[in-house]
């Protein structure tokens, strides 16, 4: 005789999975994007920076930052350059949208989260310059597909609700790019429950990109050495 | 191009691991996108726009790369304001002689393919890798060429390593030979060698590259029916690129009509070679 089948109800294999997804962005370190007054920008709490991005170019106005596991948003980034390129090729350069390559991102994350083995173990986000600061985008992703349309920044990855609880209380539009990145790193530095309150990132584990409102054409840049206050 | 549409998600060739290679991708997800994944139709020849001279020459530290801007089909001028030197990446030109329809093709995935590697690898191509990758693309093209519709490019670029300005020439099987001093291809190429033999000078500066250039496609377009020459009314003068360490810089119009100009009046006078 044969045993029956053991009843799993769909809402617990969601929330098993959803679970599985969460622990796995929480233990890895955050990434903080923000607009300021001539762009966008992100910075990652990367010690690896050197060689292990976390944030990428993908078009001409388009940035990615990814957190969780590696080798799962390092695929997306790369799945979101062909996407680009691809459209870019075959239409032009203009018809290349953040809003197109989100939901292309959502729809991959969700598929992948219902039917997959195992959901993706990343958050995302899809940051576009736009002409005026009024275009500008920022996409923020989880790893079931969902999507927000973020208002001027946005942190995810680590303890991704404090961080969002702080930045959303001293973030403010039209920020230079010096007092977004201290903010930036101020955010990214804030001590764990329990933690040194008076402990600082190094520099060499920031990784720092902008993206430059007034370029002609490709807007996103690496910067390289910390931007500090003093210079 | 779309989606998957039974599944929403983006297809497995745009999340398949390794490859920084643009055409490889396409070539996996929508072959007809290509140049060279199109079935050819054997027909007899036809009738289509080609492009004509392009000369390029070092000069101290980097190249000046300059080309005319008619297209001719048969004895038909097809286009009098064409581009036929284009910057390939922010570090190399890439110039095009012959059909001109699949030139521009080639030379738009040759853009895209330099930018994917860039932003997938995170670091520039060499400039050999550069060369290669135009191979490539020629040899997917050698199906075309047996039918007329033949394209020849020119690459130039910027060394690092040397400080100095490489020119990479083709044939149309896909051959990739390396020039020194200065090349010229086209319809004109023949005449615009003699006088960039004649002009070329080791270490040139910037403003007489850009003239001894401008001097070789006066002297091509001279000789050459299919080569324009400067346009004094409708005001259209040849297209000039310069790459050196900074980059890749386009000379501007005006620049280059003061050229065209001091040109035409030492020929004039008697005052250099008429």
């Amino acid at each position: 005789m044969t045993q029956p089948p053991f009843y799993v109800s769909p809402e617990q294999v969601m929330a098993d999975r959803a679970d599985f997804a969460r622990a796995g962005i929480a233990r890895g370190r955050s990434v903080v994007v923000m607009g300021y007054d001539e762009g966008i920008l992100l910075v990652a709490d990367n010690p690896s920076s050197r060689s292990l991005n976390k944030i990428g170019e993908i078009y001409d106005r388009i940035a990615f930052a990814g957190v969780g596991k590696y080798n799962e948003f390092e695929n997306l980034r790369v799945a979101g350059i062909r996407y680009a390129d691809l459209r870019g090729y075959s239409y032009d350069r203009s018809d290349v949208t953040a809003r197109g390559l989100a939901n292309a991102y959502a729809q991959t994350l969700g598929t992948v989260f219902t039917e997959d083995q195992k959901p993706y173990e990343v958050e995302i986000v899809v940051a576009e310059v736009g002409e005026v600061l009024a275009d500008d985008r920022i996409y923020r992703l989880t790893y079931d597909g969902s999507v927000a349309d973020e208002h001027g920044w946005v942190a995810v990855g680590g303890d991704s609700s404090r961080l969002n609880e702080a930045l959303g209380e001293r973030w403010r539009p039209g920020l230079d790019l010096q007092d977004a990145f201290a903010l930036a790193v101020d955010i990214l530095s804030l001590p764990a429950e329990g933690g040194d309150p008076t402990e600082r990132i190094a520099d060499e584990a920031l990784e720092m990109a902008v993206l430059e409102r007034h370029r002609t054409r490709r807007c996103f840049r690496r910067i390289s050495a910390p931007l500090r206050a003093d210079g | 191009m779309s989606r998957d549409p039974a599944q929403g998600r983006l297809p497995a060739a745009f999340l398949a691991a390794g490859g920084s290679s643009f055409t490889e991708f396409v070539s996996q997800h929508d072959p007809d996108l290509l140049p060279g994944g199109r079935a050819v139709p054997a027909t007899p020849m036809i009738d289509v726009p080609h492009g004509t001279t392009i000369v390029t020459l070092t000069c101290s530290g980097g190249l000046v790369m300059a080309g005319d801007r008619r297209a001719t089909m048969g004895s038909l001028i097809a286009n009098r304001d064409m581009r036929k030197v284009f910057a390939a990446d922010d570090h190399s030109l890439v110039g095009i002689a012959g059909a001109a329809g699949p030139a521009i093709e080639m030379i738009r995935l040759f853009q895209v393919e330099l930018e994917h590697y860039a932003k997938v690898e995170g670091t520039l191509m060499s400039l050999e890798g550069k060369a290669n990758r135009l191979a490539a693309m020629l040899r997917g093209n050698l199906g075309l060429a047996m039918q007329g519709l033949s394209v020849l490019p020119v690459l130039g670029g910027h060394d690092a390593g040397k400080a100095a300005g490489r020119i990479f020439s083709y044939d149309v099987t896909g051959g990739c030979y390396e020039e020194q001093e200065h090349h010229s291809i086209g319809s004109g190429s023949l005449f615009a060698r003699g006088a960039l033999k004649k002009l070329w000078q080791p270490d040139l500066d910037r403003a007489d590259a850009i003239r001894v250039a401008l001097e070789a496609l006066y002297d091509a377009a001279d000789d050459d029916s299919a080569t324009g020459g400067p346009d004094m009314h409708r005001r259209i003068w040849p297209m000039v690129g310069v790459v050196d360490a900074a980059g890749v810089t386009f000379v501007e119009e005006a620049e280059c009509e003061s050229i065209v100009a001091a040109i035409l009046a030492d020929r004039r006078e008697g005052r250099s070679a008429r």
